[in-house]
């Protein structure tokens, strides 16, 4: 199989520019760029013409509902969305259902994806503690051994400091990545909104900014300790990066991501109790949602993930406090990644790394780059086309979008895994 | 605020009752005006007029109440509208039907105005966000929010006793945090004109940014109560110790509780209100409760005039009609 992508231009994440060039794929790898390698006979041409041609997009965080929640969403449904949207890795939370706790789970999750999935690779992490249940180490070897990328406790709490640095020191020693989302449970509570003054109007029960930053600062002093390495999930507060930029600055082998709707939305945005804007952590105020941009622009936070959390209509039906938190994130990561380049918090190549190159080298994975040798994962994007985000047209089972309404601009034309095309946008 | 304002339709008029923000002085004014001609038909012998009559209005608690329940209940009968009461939280909800199937069940049964309590915060929006056209959502207490019909009976009850709000100091005291109550209080106030609403709470009680939401803040109750012309008190929910947030009854009395030395700083002519159910001892001194500066009953008679001004505005025919029921 050789495929030839023409005239398109390239966003080089690694290089951090762009140019207009070739690309030459010969069976699952790019061959050369630029110029063809020799014998090329290109069997299939994209013209890529007025087109970008970017690394597939790597999703550090991305709930999929499979195994187990089938009425939310499921691997097919939500690879399908994946692939739609140029996202060619996911990272899947533990907290499926059963976890991934156990080599059969993990086992399930690359049957499901190789029977019913749309070829986008999908890698579990996995659970840190036995059923999540933050008490008893799960087999991290074994469960490496079997292609988990790294261990979280996802948003469950463990039993207790201890605990945690003793997990900490043993991924340390099997040289597994530990990925952290910091909740203190006690200071987050029954909270659905930030601490602020929206939430004080509402009356809704608010969660301070010490529910993630004691849990942080706490979390740093383990990292110190053990030398584990460390990746944080979803920070949302300005004295989060604040932390996070000064612990980098010690050398501490610690990375960090946020959910990209953290750099677009505040809690201003509940309106009058808009369920589909709840999240946990919380949307916070301006001033979290300026500090978080301005942790992506200097590189403090490394990524940017859709913390894709898809829900049936029911979940969200529900007065603002009752419903289930989370958005469907696959079909907005890109486009609104682009629009912040729009905005001119990065050059494109710079957004681009953040949602492809800096994760896969985060998690250890063969992605993210548009060079020779490399997995020719690869989404060509017609960056004039604009649209208006409706949830009800998503292609993730999730349709619970917190952007209805929104003004996007960018779409996939053709997504490409280990080659092959995937997918093709014939609208 | 809210651009989605849907307690008004075009003409300003009132199509649900959910919040106090959002509305504006005229439509307050408007209730507290028809509340007062109400008062006299409870007064009379024969307590009823025609308004909602053929109406259904159905009650439904998701938590306990009694006095704004039966309040709501005797104005609707006055109205002579039928009811239909549920205890929701013994019902449907605790089997697993979801709070929309309840609603749209009853709204099935062709009820014309539902009057909702229920502990989450939003819930009122919620439900009235979807019954059908023509049906009306009553705010009867959403969780932290707001409990916008007892607000009005506390503003109908302040302008029975002290007339113009403009030249009233009017100081809230105790659980501001966990009061839906203090926040339809203060948006109402503040909406009215007052000349200044106070809040007075340890620090605990309070939300973040209260002075947010228009109010000065006072952490000393004597400090707080000078000059005051109305002092409201609320409930002290005896589990709020439980959860660190005061140390015990007996010190929330000591700093908080209002003793008739302490009412002695605000105005000789202040009034003490108090939404009830009080815990005598705790936040209020029996024989301030029941001494002649408390109004704290007359608020209660007060309450059914409110709702049946709020009920008889929704449907349309605002003002008292003439005739009896025969």
């Amino acid at each position: 199989m050789s495929l030839l992508i023409k005239n398109g231009l390239l966003i080089d994440p690694v290089a951090r520019n762009t140019k207009q060039s070739d690309i030459y794929v010969v069976q699952d790898k790019i061959s050369s760029i630029g110029k063809p390698p020799a014998n090329f006979n290109a069997e299939q041409t994209i013209d890529a013409k007025g087109h970008w041609v970017l690394p597939g997009l790597v999703d550090i965080q991305a709930r999929l509902r499979d195994p187990g929640q089938p009425q939310k969403a499921n691997i097919a449904s939500e690879t399908a969305a994946a692939i739609k949207n140029g996202i060619t890795s996911l990272c899947l939370p533990p907290d499926t259902q059963p976890v991934i706790d156990n080599s059969a789970t993990v086992e399930l999750i690359h049957h499901r994806n190789a029977t019913f999935g749309h070829s986008a690779r999908v890698y579990p992490i996995a659970a840190l503690t036995r059923e999540l249940g933050g008490e008893q180490l799960s087999n991290v070897a074994s469960l490496k051994a079997n292609g988990c990328v790294a261990i979280s406790n996802a948003t469950r709490p463990l039993a207790s400091n201890l605990v945690q640095r003793r997990a900490m020191d043993y991924a340390a020693g099997e040289d597994m990545l530990v990925i952290i989302q910091p909740i203190d449970h006690d200071l987050q509570g029954h909270g659905c909104a930030h601490e602020g003054a929206i939430a004080t109007r509402l009356g809704l029960p608010a969660i301070p900014e010490a529910a993630e930053t004691a849990a942080l600062a706490k979390d740093i002093e383990l990292v110190a300790q053990t030398g584990a390495r460390t990746h944080f999930g979803q920070l949302s507060c300005a004295r989060s990066v604040d932390m996070v930029r000064r612990a980098k600055a010690k050398g501490l082998p610690i990375t960090a991501d946020c959910a990209i709707h953290q750099l677009f939305l505040t809690d201003q945005d509940i309106g009058n109790f808009d369920s589909s804007k709840l999240t946990l952590p919380p949307l916070r105020s301006q001033y979290d949602k300026a500090a978080l941009r301005e942790g992506v622009a200097d590189g403090t936070i490394d990524c940017l993930c859709s913390d894709h959390q898809p829900h049936e209509t029911d979940a969200k039906l529900r007065p603002f406090p009752s419903a289930e938190p989370g958005i469907s994130g696959l079909d907005t990561l890109l486009p609104l990644a682009l629009r912040l380049v729009e905005e001119e918090l990065l050059p494109l190549a710079d957004i681009i790394a953040r949602v492809s190159v800096n994760p896969a080298q985060i998690i250890g994975l063969p992605a993210g780059k548009l060079e020779a040798a490399e997995l020719a994962d690869i989404a060509i994007v017609d960056p004039d086309a604009y649209y208006v985000c409706h949830g009800n047209e998503f292609v993730s089972q999730g349709k619970n979008t917190a952007f209805e309404g929104w003004d996007l601009k960018g779409r996939v034309q053709t997504t490409i895994i280990s080659g092959e095309v995937v997918y093709n946008d014939n609208s | 605020m809210p651009a989605d304002n849907i307690q008004l339709d075009d003409n300003g008029k009132l199509l649900h009752f959910l919040s106090i923000e959002g509305l504006n002085q005229s439509i307050l004014t408007e209730i507290l005006d028809t509340a007062e001609s109400f008062t006299s038909v409870s007064e009379r012998n024969v307590k009823k007029v025609p308004i909602l009559r053929g109406k259904t209005v159905a009650n439904l608690f998701f938590e306990s109440s009694t006095r704004t329940r039966s309040t709501f209940e005797l104005a609707e009968q006055r109205l002579s509208a039928d009811i239909l009461s549920l205890n929701v939280s013994t019902s449907a909800t605790t089997k697993g039907e979801s709070l929309l199937d309840t609603l749209q069940n009853l709204e099935a049964m062709q009820i014309d105005m539902f009057v909702i309590r229920h502990r989450d915060s939003g819930s009122a929006y919620f439900f009235a966000q979807h019954v059908g056209p023509g049906v009306s959502v009553l705010n009867a207490g959403d969780g932290q929010h707001e409990h916008p019909s007892q607000a009005m009976l506390d503003m109908y009850t302040i302008r029975h006793y002290k007339k113009d709000f403009s030249q009233l100091r009017v100081a809230i005291v105790g659980d501001i945090l966990h009061s839906r109550v203090a926040r339809s209080q203060i948006h109402a106030l503040n909406l009215l004109n007052t000349a200044e609403v106070r809040v007075i709470a340890p620090r605990t009680l309070l939300p973040v940014n209260t002075e947010s939401l228009g109010v000065q803040v006072f952490e000393d109750l004597d400090q707080g109560l000078k000059d005051a012309d109305v002092v409201i008190m609320l409930r002290l929910q005896k589990e709020r110790m439980r959860g660190a947030l005061l140390p015990s009854e007996k010190e929330y009395f000591r700093l908080y509780g209002l003793s008739q030395d302490r009412l002695n700083l605000a105005k000789p002519d202040a009034i003490v209100m108090h939404p009830g159910p009080a815990n005598r001892g705790v936040e209020i001194e029996s024989s301030v409760m029941d001494g002649n500066q408390s109004v704290i009953l007359q608020q209660v008679s007060f309450g059914i005039s409110v709702r049946m001004a709020v009920m008889s505005m929704i449907v349309g025919q605002s003002g008292l009609q003439t005739g009896d029921e025969s």
